[in-house]
């Protein structure tokens, strides 16, 4: 444990009664200043995660630690520790000034001081001017900065954030992605984001936590995550992918679509079944003679920035390809792609496991 | 909406003909007629004595304790029903235990008032009980204590329910966000959950305040008529002494105060309650 630690999770398990296991045995350690994400799909135990460093629940088993000391018996308004909710939660019978100043409040601050601090969060999230409106006067957007601001104003060393921005429509949510990536620089706390979304992981997070039933599957940076998933769970849920057995002759060597190709991945048994994962824009479409597969176009659909061609090779793999050129459905084509694109995953692999063997690339001069 | 609203307005006057009808037949006619009928004395001339009397230091005197026993009733009544109305929504079986409470608002008036009669007899289990743990046995009925503890009973489940309505459609997320930001329970309680169930309490009070203000029945089956309300001497004025003219002068200031009241406790600052999921 090291001297910028902020939170430790310590083998923690959730039970709810009558809905089993929601984590199951969870370890994992954020360092200060840093933003976080835990990504995963509806009922992984993202938000239970949260709930625990809230205070809102306590855990049925392990130790949650705040800065070194155990929390585990503190309520949440005990805890140095501030949310940002899902649907804002916005005191409806409070103005946006009293919102953002109801944590001050309670620490029986003074007047002046309350009104300096309540300006500046306000200034800070760019809503100034409107403290003496009411909640239900404010848009979704400006609801969402009322609520951050009432968050940052206590100055916390954590901000939680419970898929703050999925009530927001495409634009806005993008424009939020950036004003809270600033935010987060700007104030340097840990932010903690829950999200189902993978784009908004990959845009904001220095570290991504992959989350599936109740277990971490993954953590690492964005880019990490999305050109080394450990499993198909992670693969499939970070962007599109392309995910086929795959068979690892030797090092360096690994047969798939009756074929034996050259990749950088090494360290698994000889023989061993394994599977492969290549991103559909890593796939060239060329003409068949230069092609390392030949596949035959199934459907294509325009997609704005790309045309998604859906293909299928002679032994039946689907290969989905993003491409900015058109092909003709029905037509036959090759595929090109690098040793590099080809990423293979061990079946089963654990996150000790699959990082040892990363680690063991570096001597072979791999580099991502 | 507003052509939404002026369309049904113009195309369907029909539709409203029932609602209309309804307001002038069941409101609005009997209104005028206790007006009508408060300006007459007993031998049926016209006078404005009935006002004038209701002036007098009796009437006055009647008002002030009818006033003080709703008063009573109603405070005791909220005592009561705010920390149940609380408990019921974290409750599992919420609206089972709100069933519970409310169906002895289905029984009859008459057959509850009896029933207390039974209970609160020299000889009844009330009495029963005292006398088995070794004290005399005690005039319970017909005392302002019987009076207060059976219309209480009658009340709550009126107190009740509303209150409970505004403090179940609280956001739980209102209450974690109050708890995050340093709160406790208490402050949390005082800070965000009384004041978003306010209108639950105001409908509360109105709902028991303006009956207690007319109660009969159980003042002349509970309290032997010791307790004299607006209620009761409407009730003596129109069948005892079938002065007609003093009942309904009576019966107009009863409707001016209850207006007066639910001007006091109406929602005044509209929808808030409606913004609380």
């Amino acid at each position: 444990m090291s001297g910028n630690s902020i939170i430790r999770f310590e083998n923690v398990t959730q039970k709810y009664e009558g809905a089993g296991t929601v984590l199951n045995n969870v370890s994992f350690e954020l360092q200060r200043s840093k933003f976080y994400t835990l990504l995963g799909p509806s009922g992984c135990g993202k938000t239970t995660i949260l709930r625990l460093i809230a205070g809102f629940i306590k855990p049925t088993m392990g130790d949650i630690y705040i800065e070194g000391e155990i929390v585990n018996d503190f309520p949440a308004n005990e805890r140095q520790v501030n949310t940002v909710f899902q649907d804002y939660a916005l005191f409806p019978h409070l103005n946006v000034f009293e919102n953002v100043a109801f944590g001050l409040r309670i620490k029986k601050l003074k007047g002046a001081e309350i009104e300096l601090r309540v300006m500046e969060a306000l200034d800070f999230v760019n809503l100034p001017g409107y403290e003496k409106r009411k909640i239900d006067e404010m848009s979704g957007g400006q609801r969402q900065r009322v609520a951050i601001a009432r968050a940052i104003v206590n100055d916390p060393e954590v901000i939680l954030l419970d898929e703050p921005l999925s009530a927001l429509d495409l634009k806005l949510r993008t424009e939020m992605q950036y004003e809270l990536r600033d935010l987060q620089q700007r104030l340097g706390k840990t932010f903690i984001f829950v999200t189902h979304d993978q784009e908004e992981a990959l845009a904001m997070s220095d570290e991504i936590f992959v989350m599936q039933a109740g277990e971490i599957q993954q953590s690492g940076t964005p880019m990490d995550i999305y050109d080394e998933p450990i499993n198909r769970f992670v693969a499939d849920f970070i962007g599109e992918s392309n995910i086929v057995d795959a068979l690892m002759i030797d090092d360096y060597r690994v047969r798939f679509a009756n074929q034996e190709f050259e990749c950088v991945d090494k360290g698994f048994n000889k023989n061993e079944k394994v599977e492969i994962v290549i991103r559909p824009e890593d796939l060239h479409i060329t003409r068949i003679d230069r092609g390392q597969i030949t596949v035959t176009v199934n459907s294509q659909l325009f997609r704005g920035v790309h045309f998604e061609i859906s293909t299928v090779d002679e032994v039946g793999n689907e290969w989905l390809v993003h491409s900015t050129k058109k092909v003709e459905v029905g037509s036959r084509v090759g595929l090109d792609f690098e040793a590099e694109a080809i990423h293979v995953m061990g079946l089963n692999e654990s996150e000790e496991a699959f990082d040892a063997r990363l680690e063991a690339y570096g001597a072979a001069g791999y580099e991502k | 909406m507003e052509r939404q609203a002026m369309k049904s307005n113009s195309t369907n006057p029909f539709y409203l003909v029932p609602y209309y009808l309804w307001i002038i037949l069941f409101v609005i006619t009997p209104i005028a007629l206790v007006t009508y009928f408060s300006f007459f004395d007993i031998s049926g001339n016209l006078t404005l004595d009935n006002y004038r009397n209701f002036f007098s230091s009796v009437y006055l005197r009647l008002t002030l304790s009818s006033f003080w026993y709703a008063f009573l009733i109603t405070l005791i009544s909220l005592l009561v029903a705010y920390p149940t109305a609380y408990w019921l929504t974290k409750t599992k079986h919420k609206n089972l235990w709100l069933l519970l409470i409310i169906i002895p608002s289905w029984i009859n008036l008459l057959l509850k008032a009896y029933a207390f009669i039974g209970i609160f007899g020299l000889y009844g289990p009330a009495n029963n009980l005292l006398a088995s743990i070794g004290s005399e046995r005690l005039q319970i009925l017909f005392t302002d204590f019987s009076f207060i503890f059976v219309s209480v009973y009658i009340f709550i489940p009126f107190m009740v329910l509303p209150i409970f309505n505004s403090l179940d459609r609280i956001n739980p997320a209102l209450i974690d966000a109050s708890r995050d930001l340093g709160a406790s329970s208490w402050t949390t309680f005082t800070r965000v959950i009384f004041p978003l169930a306010i209108n639950g309490v105001k409908a509360g009070i109105q709902v028991v305040f303006i009956p207690a203000l007319s109660l009969f029945v159980i003042t002349r089956l509970i309290a032997g008529n010791k307790v004299i309300t607006l209620g009761t001497a409407i009730e003596q004025q129109f069948l005892v002494t079938q002065n007609w003219g003093m009942g309904s002068t009576i019966a107009v200031f009863l409707i001016l105060f209850m207006i007066i009241i639910m001007m006091i406790t109406g929602e005044k600052g509209g929808t808030l309650n409606g913004k609380v999921k």
